[in-house]
């Protein structure tokens, strides 16, 4: 759908200028986004530009035969508009923020449909002759939508990781089948009734693909899976921006799919994987084994004793883990931080950056319980003082503090950094069993000298300890 | 080969926007917190639901007059990316809110 490159009219012009502001307030309200005084400025900048550019787009577009939107269009647009709006706002109001990583998982697939969905639409248009766009607007949309529906169901606790050693095998001749499909429907005289049929084929199969790509993936590479699903479907809506010559498309869907795989790339690196690792190989999957067994045994202590050695510690560091977010722990951490803070102790939070189900998701949740960012430490920072510190808690953490990242070549978590649980002078662990962790491999922490155990749900055991504490 | 030429010909202005828009979104994010990549991504998410415009060109072109296909997928699809970009940024915003509030708290406590 190339416009007609001449016509200049000063609602057109508007048009395009609309469409550069917009795209400047994306890179501003990005750029603020990623810090913290000015985060929430920023979102709101990204915000007024989306809302100037579907304004202008109403107003002022017109179809390269140079009819505007008509006006009962128009309205049709803005009663679904209304109506998405409403239920997008109250769902985002009414989840609760240990659910957050599902509904960003949500919201990403339905801005995967949409681009799915429209780009399949322009393929029957017959102003529309960028066919290589518009079929990867098709399949990357689909991927990104049937994806992150996968990844919601995950999340939510509704559908189970899923793996087989064929798997991979599917999923390369799938993604070879999509390729090889695409490039078919690219030549000459396809376009025909023949390219009708293939092109719902094409949309089918990425739908597919989507589901299968992220069934095996679980876990601790959750975080990763979710960053690059947001990717895709930026790449997605700037594929359609092609389709209509959209800059503003182009630019902010390019961003995002800019910004989402740096993401995704830092999360790897905090896993000391590749990518390629984490969609291919399945965690440990046919890999042998090569753990000693672990000698030594789990020492439990009551909850007086770990109220004894809080109280006289110094410097305490919390290592929180998903186990605090699924026990929704986060208020109670925060009530026995201020009783100790009281008391003069010095804490702070060591954050590993896969902590969670997605990236930063630690952060959010102690952030909700009013926990000041500035005890936030990340995992680089905390670790050349951990073997100053008194007494690390580690709640609901377990890949994360394993120590056979460190020391056990033969280990799948091999070279992932951890935080140095193991240098503190104690070890709270605060676990709801004597299960292994999402990677299913023993953790030595666990059968430390210095380590005591305190089993139970996260939140029940916090809030005795607040109460131990207080009759201290 | 000619057909692959024509197209970056075709391309030329938007091909340059796709390459500085990827080196900016690299930048931009790059040294970004861990304290901030959940609202970062979520506020990204809301940003890639810009696939609206698209929507509002389809839906606002189409055919009102019978039950066309444009008509009902433009429907939805204007559905879907609304719920993306509305819900998007106000859950970022959520999220945002509650860094906000903490810290004035902080800094009222020091």
């Amino acid at each position: 759908m190339k416009m007609i490159q001449s016509g200049f009219s000063i609602s057109a012009s508007i048009l395009d200028l609309s469409y550069l502001i917009a795209a400047i307030f994306f890179v501003i309200g990005l750029k603020m986004l990623s810090r913290p005084e000015s985060a929430r400025a920023g979102n709101l900048w990204a915000a007024a530009g989306m809302g100037l550019a579907m304004l202008t787009t109403l107003v002022l577009h017109k179809d390269p035969h140079g009819n505007p939107i008509p006006l009962q269009n128009a309205m049709l647009v803005l009663s679904v508009i209304a109506t998405g709006t409403v239920i997008g706002w109250i769902m985002a109001r009414k989840i609760q923020m240990t659910a957050m990583p599902q509904m960003v998982s949500f919201y990403n697939a339905t801005g995967g449909a949409a681009s799915g969905l429209v780009a399949l639409m322009e393929y029957w248009n017959p102003d529309n002759s960028s066919i290589l766009v518009t079929l990867l607007g098709i399949s990357v949309g689909n991927i990104a939508f049937s994806g992150s529906i996968v990844a919601y169901g995950k999340l939510d606790g509704k559908i189970r990781d899923w793996t087989s050693p064929v798997m991979k095998y599917i999923n390369l001749f799938m993604l070879v089948l999509t390729v090889v499909l695409t490039v078919i429907l690219m030549l000459p005289g396809i376009d025909g009734p023949t390219g009708k049929v293939l092109v719902f084929v094409l949309f089918f199969l990425s739908l597919v693909y989507g589901v299968l790509f992220v069934m095996p993936i679980g876990g601790a590479d959750m975080p990763v899976v979710i960053s690059l699903l947001n990717s895709l479907t930026g790449v997605a809506a700037a594929m359609a921006g092609f389709i209509y010559n959209n800059q503003a498309m182009i630019l902010g869907g390019i961003l995002v799919g800019a910004a989402g795989t740096i993401l995704t790339i830092l999360m790897c690196r905090a896993m000391n994987r590749s990518l390629l690792n984490v969609i291919v190989g399945a965690f440990g999957a046919g890999q042998t084994s090569t753990q000693e067994g672990i000698t030594g045994v789990m020492r439990e202590i009551s909850l007086s004793e770990a109220a004894m050695i809080l109280n006289y510690s110094q410097k305490v560091v919390i290592i929180p883990g998903y186990g605090m977010a699924a026990a929704q722990a986060q208020y109670a951490c925060n009530e026995l931080d201020k009783l100790l803070t009281e008391q003069g102790v010095d804490i702070r939070y060591a954050i590993h950056p896969v902590a969670g189900r997605m990236p930063g998701h630690m952060n959010v949740l102690l952030a909700e319980a009013h926990v000041p960012y500035e005890k936030l430490v990340e995992m680089d920072q905390i670790n050349p003082d951990m073997a100053n510190v008194d007494t690390a808690v580690v709640i609901g953490a377990n890949d994360v503090v394993n120590p056979a990242a460190l020391n056990e070549p033969g280990s799948p978590i091999f070279g992932m950094p951890i935080i140095h649980a193991h240098e503190a002078k104690n070890i709270i662990v605060i676990k709801r069993g004597m299960g292994k962790g999402y990677a299913a491999i023993e953790n030595h922490l666990f059968y430390n000298d210095k380590t005591r155990m305190l089993f139970g749900n996260a939140k029940e055991v916090l809030q005795k300890l607040v109460g131990e504490i207080k009759s201290i | 080969m000619e057909k692959i030429l024509e197209f970056l010909f075709m391309y030329r202005h938007e091909i340059f926007i796709v390459i500085l828009a990827g080196f900016l979104g690299i930048e931009v994010i790059a040294h970004v917190p861990s304290v901030l990549h959940t609202p970062l991504m979520s506020g990204a998410n809301a940003v890639s639901g810009v696939i609206i415009i698209g929507g509002i060109i389809l839906l606002g072109h189409a055919d009102m007059s019978r039950f066309s296909a444009e008509l009902i997928i433009g429907i939805i699809a204007v559905f879907f990316a609304t719920l993306n970009v509305a819900g998007g940024f106000v859950v970022t915003d959520r999220m945002l809110e509650m860094f906000r509030k903490k810290k004035n708290r902080h800094i009222k406590n020091s």
